[in-house]
């Protein structure tokens, strides 16, 4: 009895705190509080980035750290941005669940292999480009489907990813298509695999990244589109933003941008990274 | 077959476990947490004090009817907006302790309805005050009619908490899938593995409450 | 909010459609198949007590929405190709199942004893008595908590957003995720929901109260 009275004592505690943690939250909401100046007193940026995504942020399930090209780059922004003892702090986010956070703040910026559109550039501020992306196709091996316009039939189903902009540019490309929309991109992966659609559509390099691990599919047709990736800010976070291209700019000069694309894509056979480091 | 051995490495083992860990944390505060309340809100149901019993209520029956995978979405997403923000882990206890406080108060309010208006008339005409025959004579016995409802409730629970993987918490089912995610192979081998594991937490649960109901009844 | 509905009442109206559809599909068969667990562990056979057991207990204590993940991801692969929604209602079909076998379990025990014996002395066979004497009888006990499985089976059928089931959490959530108005969304969301929940979770109560 005693044993479950101070597990209670416990618990209460628990909501105490999180209770505060809570009320503290809703102190540094005010709307215009500068990302710059807090990362800069807290020496830590927090980076919304992707979990499932093989080359750009996928869990190491040996460590239970995310490692990718997305990663690595944040990590190196985050030293130049803030010097060497700058920490950068990740969140897992999905494409569904990155604008929200960004907006609620609960992420200071997202790189998470997400495209620059004039459509999102109404919402949030994107740097400059990191990774020249562009979207294709991802079929079992001896399927019929060669390119996108193979898809445009009534009756197959593409796959794709919640709140990506490929499923977008399916309904524009192959307006017959019917689109299935995933939580993640291991969903979707899983959903191809057991039948649910005829191809996995999404960019290039993360296509590339789940056929490297499963050699029974191959990515076809080429890019049918542009997408250049960017770090998205939230409206009004210029100073950040400027910061970030900075040390981009600077990376790009240094050698230490191409030594990351070549660290994650150089192996990987069809990759063309000219292509992927155009700005 | 070789999948199941190459799946059920220590390394993945004891990622699943962790997400194990989560999912229990998760489960007790929340189990906590929403008896407390839900005890208190269903004895205010039940004492029927003027509008705080019909606007609880109401409220009650409103978060009742919906379901749990709105209110952690609508925790971890819609409430930022008017800025409320919380991490996932707490956006999940959050979420999963309104809801349950009000399935637990509706449990509590017809337990105690249940045990019979005449014990609470004896009590009071044996000398006790209203409080006094409600603590003393009428809760004891509603607990013991609670137990069953309530414990099936607590099982709920603890299989709802994997809706939390849709924000991202790393709790069981988010940590599986993050395993197959990578081979596809592993599948089989880690829904086998989930299966076990949320089944032995919660038959576990249930065999405890029945003996906790034959001890006590 | 109201603007949610003006601008995307379309993809709330096909969702709203296929909750309620799933829920419907899902509460006859499981009707069906509670049904027969539950007679299983009235009927005096040991094998058949354990098999109904080990159903019950089985679905009761796995987590939805593993059982709908496996539906809609490895038997797809392995079994027979189908899509979300029908994973999705299989799913939910064979979780509540497991609830129905209880609560109708529950009604049989409920009707006196004494008919069994006295339908069998009466020359029926147990599956006649079982038939015509205690299972309408029984179900007269358990039209509130059937009720009550219906409205949780609505409220779960929001796990079909996780298998592409196109049901309304699913149309909510991709509103949400272009309109990045989550707050009113989810709302919009919500009172639909309430809209088939909370009716029906008035009247059980009011069945409860009239059978009291």
């Amino acid at each position: 009895m005693k044993r479950l009275k101070n597990l209670l004592l416990l618990l209460c505690l628990i909501l105490v705190v999180f209770s505060l943690n809570a009320c503290g939250n809703k102190k540094d909401s005010a709307q215009n509080q500068s990302v710059w100046q807090k990362d800069k007193s807290t020496n830590t940026i927090t980076w919304g980035v992707k979990a499932d995504t093989r080359l750009f942020g996928l869990m190491d399930v040996k460590s239970g750290q995310i490692r990718g090209f997305d990663i690595d780059m944040a990590k190196a922004i985050t030293k130049k941005v803030l010097g060497k003892s700058g920490h950068a702090k990740f969140v897992q986010v999905t494409s569904k669940t990155r604008i929200p956070l960004l907006k609620n703040k609960n992420i200071d910026a997202i790189i998470a292999t997400m495209t620059i559109t004039p459509d999102r550039e109404k919402i949030v501020d994107f740097s400059q480009i990191y990774f020249a992306a562009g979207q294709s196709l991802m079929v079992k091996k001896g399927s019929q489907i060669k390119n996108i316009k193979d898809l445009n039939k009534d009756g197959t189903t593409v796959l794709a990813v919640k709140g990506s902009t490929s499923a977008v540019n399916v309904k524009k490309y192959a307006p017959k298509a019917k689109v299935l929309e995933l939580e993640d991109y291991a969903q979707a992966f899983t959903a191809l695999k057991s039948g649910q659609g005829e191809a996995l559509t999404t960019d290039n390099g993360i296509l590339f990244g789940i056929a490297s691990e499963n050699p029974a599919y191959h990515v076809v047709g080429g890019t049918f589109t542009k997408e250049p990736y960017g770090i998205a800010f939230d409206k009004g976070q210029g100073k950040m933003r400027n910061k970030v291209n900075a040390a981009i700019t600077e990376m790009r000069r240094d050698g230490t941008y191409q030594k990351l694309l070549q660290k994650w894509f150089g192996n990987v056979a069809g990759f063309d990274l000219k292509e992927a480091s155009q700005q | 077959m070789s999948s199941f051995a190459e799946a059920y490495t220590w390394i993945n083992f004891r990622f699943l476990l962790e997400g194990l860990w989560v999912t229990i944390e998760v489960s007790l505060v929340s189990i906590v947490l929403s008896f407390i309340i839900g005890s208190f809100l269903g004895i205010i149901r039940y004492i029927r004090a003027p509008f705080i019993s019909g606007l609880f209520g109401v409220v009650i029956d409103l978060i009742r009817n919906l379901p749990l995978l709105l209110l952690i979405f609508f925790t971890y997403f819609g409430l930022p907006k008017i800025g409320i923000r919380m991490n996932p882990l707490a956006a999940a206890i959050a979420a999963m302790t309104v809801f349950e406080s009000a399935m637990i108060a509706e449990i509590v309010r017809s337990g105690i309805k249940a045990v019979d208006t005449g014990q609470m008339e004896g009590a009071r005409a044996n000398g006790l005050t209203y409080w006094q025959a409600l603590r003393v004579i009428v809760l004891p016995q509603a607990l013991k009619k609670m137990i069953p409802p309530l414990v099936s409730q607590f099982i709920s629970l603890i299989k709802d908490t994997s809706l939390a993987t849709i924000i991202v918490l790393p709790e069981l089912l988010y940590r599986a899938q993050i395993i197959y995610g990578q081979n596809t192979r592993y599948m089989i081998p880690m829904f086998l593995a989930l299966a076990v594991m949320y089944f032995a937490v919660c038959y576990a649960l249930s065999l405890v409450a029945a003996r906790l109901e034959k001890t006590t009844g | 909010m109201i603007s949610v509905f003006q601008q995307h009442g379309q993809e709330l109206l096909v969702g709203f459609g296929n909750t309620l559809l799933c829920s419907v599909i899902a509460l006859f068969f499981s009707l069906i198949i509670g049904s027969t667990f539950a007679i299983f562990e009235a009927v005096p056979s040991r094998f058949l007590h354990i098999i109904g057991r080990v159903y019950i207990e089985v679905f009761r204590n796995i987590p939805l929405l593993v059982i709908g993940m496996f539906f809609y991801a490895v038997v797809p692969q392995y079994i027979v190709s189908i899509d979300g929604f029908t994973a999705g209602t299989i799913g939910l079909t064979l979780y509540t199942s497991a609830f129905i076998a209880e609560t109708v379990r529950a009604g049989i025990q409920a009707v006196d004893e004494g008919q069994m014996e006295g339908a069998r002395a009466n020359g029926l066979t147990f599956m006649q008595a079982m038939r015509h004497i205690i299972l309408p009888q029984a179900f007269r006990y358990v039209i509130p908590p059937l009720g009550n499985q219906f409205i949780n089976m609505v409220k779960n059928s929001s796990v079909l957003a996780f298998v592409a089931g196109f049901d309304l959490m699913y149309q909510g959530d991709m509103i949400a995720s272009t309109t990045f108005d989550t707050f009113n969304t989810y709302i919009a969301v919500g009172i639909l929901y309430l809209v088939i929940t909370l009716p029906l979770s008035y009247y059980m109560r009011y069945l409860e109260k009239k059978m009291d």
